[in-house]
């Protein structure tokens, strides 16, 4: 098992690099510019000043080696004494974003914890939905339980966030006003008070994306609880006596739960991503939100550097998916 | 000469406080929404709408524009003109005074040697300064005495408030700014983000492209204002839910430029809840007709003077054709509602320079249009419906960036030129790609690779010179400009341009208006096509008071004398 991690970790390294190369190739030749939104009545010689201030008439080649010496050396280091306090970070500069003039990293690292507040928080309750759900469903298939469920999951499935989310706002903060419908970044829980209109500002949002990935989850839940109530393994089971809470809660769940927990896993990285529509309709200003004004301004080291992060988390997911898979289910072995 | 008198008239008034009741504070917390977040607070590295009005909060100039577009002196004791010798008689220099008692929110005061430095910091040639069109011409400011500022330029300039007026321009603190010259202006995040400014508020907190957390100057010069005492400015996404933010559930107080469909923001409105709030500047949405030929087979040469002439849109009689044939109030009513009035100028405002003698076009007149397209002989020979010009039908592509609004217009124009016999093809390009002015991208408004192309043009403070100067002959865009110019429908005109050079010796403001006037009645007739005099439409809590908005300047421009009411 170390080996085969090691040996995939070691091959990350080109996918890494040619991803971001990728990426880089696919930014830079889009026809963005920078200066774009600005004000019409900014003169062009003035927008070519700006243009040659943050680099971006330099060749591409040039661009992306300097952006990759910072990203894989600078930044960490940054990180480490930004985390510890030591003093290792080099002088000079940073990856800057061409709209704040501002590192990076900084603006990532100030929107992470309330886009780990909303859609991690949906994430998991997401999956405290689903379970059920998926087990009841299997269990009673085609009873009126599943019936509605599948309904259910279907609407969440098909409906987009940007439509639930408005039809939530419509009802819950406007119609009957319980909830704000912009969410305050600032707010910091100190107390049960504050804990409360956290719980307020958080929860809209939290249902749209928890009811989305609810309906993902509990119909792979479904399916592979289903595969498994046939098996032979569950009859004998049945035939020395077990009770069905016992047959059904340890013996089926347990390995209905190794397809799905993969798919959990491969997951994790959306969670990190952001959810860019969802918080666009509430205001929550998380990575997506960073992501989307990057692409829409033409900011092309924020766009590099966030997709790039993502690229990282969905190889490393990947391959805890793969290694859980092992952990999971004694009939793979990897060495 | 009277040339001043109308903005000396609303100095004194404009600094009367409205409340003499209030005190500073005394409102509580103010929270505003602009949909579009503030990516940083130092107005010279970014430029853009958002930047300038949230950085307005913190920093000043030294006079700002009313609401009528009369210039009051803000950080100046008062405005300097010739009659008070404030401007030297040959027009090549204006001297400021700073008003006594004014600091910093740190308690240092305002020196004349901030001027001088934010002037370097703009034009430090590696700095990409946003604003640097704000000092051109200046060749030297200088401190004349801690209070005295001198700016001197490279020729007689009659109107002088460029620098240092109104949001664009305004003063930065030489201390805290001191080694973010030039190449190292990024370097200064803590700066950029957090100005010291001689405004009502201070930065307590700021996110980029999310949230300004701001409370009030405790050294502001007025012991009284600002009445609110704490401010949030949030970001982020869009106008309708801007828009229901103030006007539905009330968490908002201000929201901004609500682009929104008019419809739905009359229907918000209607709730009681909130106020719309709408001031005209100088925005005109225009049709440019391509003077040069854009025919895909002239290849390099093409919408280049080498190119040759347009096959018909040079022949006034059609340009003048298809703007009768346009319902100027029905794109208003569909696409703007109480942001916009139809015009036929492409300089609406200020009054003194809006030209009356095009005003014909505010009524749609098809037949007028079809008798004189066959008075003049341009007639459909071979049946098809589409009337030709010297064998050439009138087929036009007509190009606009993508945007409902505008697609909306597209589809109603389309639909009248077609009852005149003119075909029109429509075509919409990203905002990005088509403002972009990437030279290698054949999609930009500047390249004008098209019959026909819509958009809107504005420009900044109140003084039109420079901006009519756009259509000098030399103005084009073309390949040897890497396609940068202002004269895109690539208008040429030898008297247009002795008329530019009269008003750039010209300081008589009654003058300079009918110099204006003219000008604005050589481009309307009719290479450029005006439609609608957009206005800034924001909305405000029924329960604020104390706004007067200006699109002469930052629309919170006068945020001192926000207050709720009782």
């Amino acid at each position: 098992m170390l080996t085969y991690t090691i040996r995939r970790l070691i091959l990350a390294i080109p996918t890494l690099l040619f991803i971001s190369f990728v990426i880089f190739l696919i930014v830079k030749l889009s026809p963005s510019d920078p200066t774009a939104g600005l004000p019409l009545t900014i003169p062009p010689e003035v927008r070519e000043q700006i243009r040659e201030s943050l680099g971006v008439n330099d060749p591409v080649v040039v661009q992306y080696f300097k952006w990759l010496k910072l990203m894989v050396w600078d930044e960490p280091l940054h990180f480490i004494e930004g985390a510890t306090g030591w003093q290792v970070a080099p002088d000079g500069p940073r990856i800057i974003s061409y709209q704040t003039r501002s590192p990076v990293m900084d603006l990532i690292v100030q929107r992470m914890p309330q886009t780990l507040w909303v859609v991690g928080t949906s994430y998991i309750v997401g999956i405290l939905i689903a379970l059920p759900l998926g087990i009841i469903s299997a269990y009673k298939q085609y009873s009126v339980f599943d019936q509605v469920g599948t309904f259910i999951s279907m609407v969440g499935f098909s409906v987009p966030t940007f439509f639930t989310g408005v039809l939530f706002i419509v009802i819950f903060a406007v119609t009957l006003g319980w909830f704000p419908s912009v969410y305050d970044t600032t707010h910091e829980v100190t107390d049960w008070d504050s804990f409360v209109v956290q719980l307020k500002q958080i929860i809209m949002p939290v249902m749209v994306l928890g009811l989305y990935n609810a309906s993902q989850i509990s119909r792979y839940l479904r399916a592979s609880m289903l595969d498994n109530l046939n098996q032979d393994y569950v009859r004998t089971a049945r035939a020395k006596g077990l009770g069905e809470k016992t047959v059904v809660l340890v013996h089926v769940l347990k390995n209905s739960m190794i397809p799905v927990v993969t798919v959990i896993a491969l997951n994790v990285p959306a969670v990190f991503g952001g959810a860019i529509i969802t918080e666009q309709v509430f205001k929550v200003n998380g990575i997506g939100q960073l992501l989307i004004i990057a692409i829409q301004s033409g900011d092309v080291p924020v766009v590099q550097t966030v997709s790039f992060i993502f690229a990282v988390l969905i190889v490393l997911f990947s391959l805890i998916a793969d290694i859980l898979y092992g952990v999971l289910d004694p009939r793979i072995r990897y060495d | 000469m009277k040339r001043y008198s109308l903005l000396l008239g609303a100095t004194a008034l404009a600094l009367a406080p409205a409340a003499a009741m209030a005190e500073r504070g005394s409102s509580g917390h103010l929270n505003i929404i602009y949909w579009q977040a503030p990516s940083t607070l130092n107005p010279y590295l970014s430029g853009g709408t958002k930047e300038v009005e949230s950085s307005s909060l913190i920093l000043e100039s030294m006079a700002r524009f009313d609401e009528t577009g009369a210039m009051v002196p803000w950080l100046a004791e008062s405005i300097p003109t010739v009659e008070n010798g404030g401007v030297s008689a040959d027009l090549t220099s204006i001297t400021w005074t700073i008003a006594d008692g004014i600091t910093w929110s740190d308690g240092s005061a305002l020196t004349a040697s901030d001027f001088v430095f934010t002037w370097q910091y703009c034009t430090h040639p590696e700095g990409g300064c946003a604003q640097a069109a704000n000092y051109d011409g200046v060749t030297a400011v200088e401190a004349v005495d801690d209070k005295t500022v001198r700016i001197t330029f490279n020729a007689p300039t009659p109107f002088p408030y460029t620098a240092f007026v109104g949001s664009e321009s305004p003063v930065i603190q030489a201390a805290q700014f001191a080694e973010c010259l030039g190449a190292r202006a990024p370097e200064c995040t803590d700066a950029n983000f957090g100005p010291i400014g001689t405004g009502p508020f201070k930065v307590d907190e700021f996110r980029p492209n999310d949230v300004i957390e701001l409370s009030a100057n405790p050294n502001f010069r007025f012991p009284d204002r600002p009445y609110f005492g704490t401010v949030t400015f949030k970001g982020g996404g869009d106008a309708t839910s801007a828009a229901r933010s103030v006007c539905e559930t009330g968490e908002f107080d201000y929201a901004w430029n609500l682009q929104m469909d008019p419809t739905i923001l009359a229907g918000m409105a209607a709730q009681g809840r909130c106020a719309i709030e709408v001031a005209f500047g100088t925005s005109v949405e225009r049709i440019h007709l391509n003077q040069t030929n854009p025919d895909p087979a002239l290849g390099d040469a093409r919408s280049t003077v080498e190119g040759g002439p347009h096959p018909f849109l040079t022949n006034p009689i059609i340009g003048q054709a298809m703007s009768m044939a346009i319902d100027r109030a029905l794109i208003v009513e569909i696409g703007y509602g109480a942001g916009g009035k139809p015009t036929c100028n492409v300089l609406p405002a200020p009054d003194l320079y809006a030209s009356t003698a095009n005003d014909g076009c505010l009524v749609q007149d098809i037949p007028g249009a079809i008798a004189l397209l066959d008075g003049a002989g341009i007639v459909d020979t071979n049946g098809d419906g589409i009337r030709e010009y010297n064998g050439v039908p009138l087929r036009v592509l007509y190009q606009t960036s993508t945007n409902a609004v505008r697609q909306d217009t597209q589809a109603l124009i389309k639909q009248w030129w077609a009852e005149i016999g003119i075909d029109t093809e429509l075509r919409n390009i990203d905002a990005s790609v088509f403002f972009g002015g990437d030279p290698a991208s054949p999609d930009t408004f500047q390249k004008f690779y098209a019959d026909i192309e819509m958009y809107t043009n504005n420009f900044a403070g109140v003084d039109p010179q420079a901006y009519m100067a756009s259509w000098l002959c030399g103005d084009m865009p073309r390949p040897q400009s890497q396609w940068q110019g202002s004269n895109i429908q690539r208008f040429c005109d030898p008297a247009y341009d002795a008329l530019v050079a009269e008003m750039a010796r010209t300081a008589d403001l009654n003058e300079r208006g009918r110099l204006a006037r003219e000008m604005n009645d050589m481009l309307v007739r009719y290479s450029i096509i005006p439609l609608v005099h957009r206005g800034g439409v924001s909305a405000r809590a029924a329960t604020l008071e104390g706004h007067r908005m200006s699109d002469w300047d930052s629309e919170l421009w006068n945020i001192m004398d926000w207050r709720r009411t009782q």
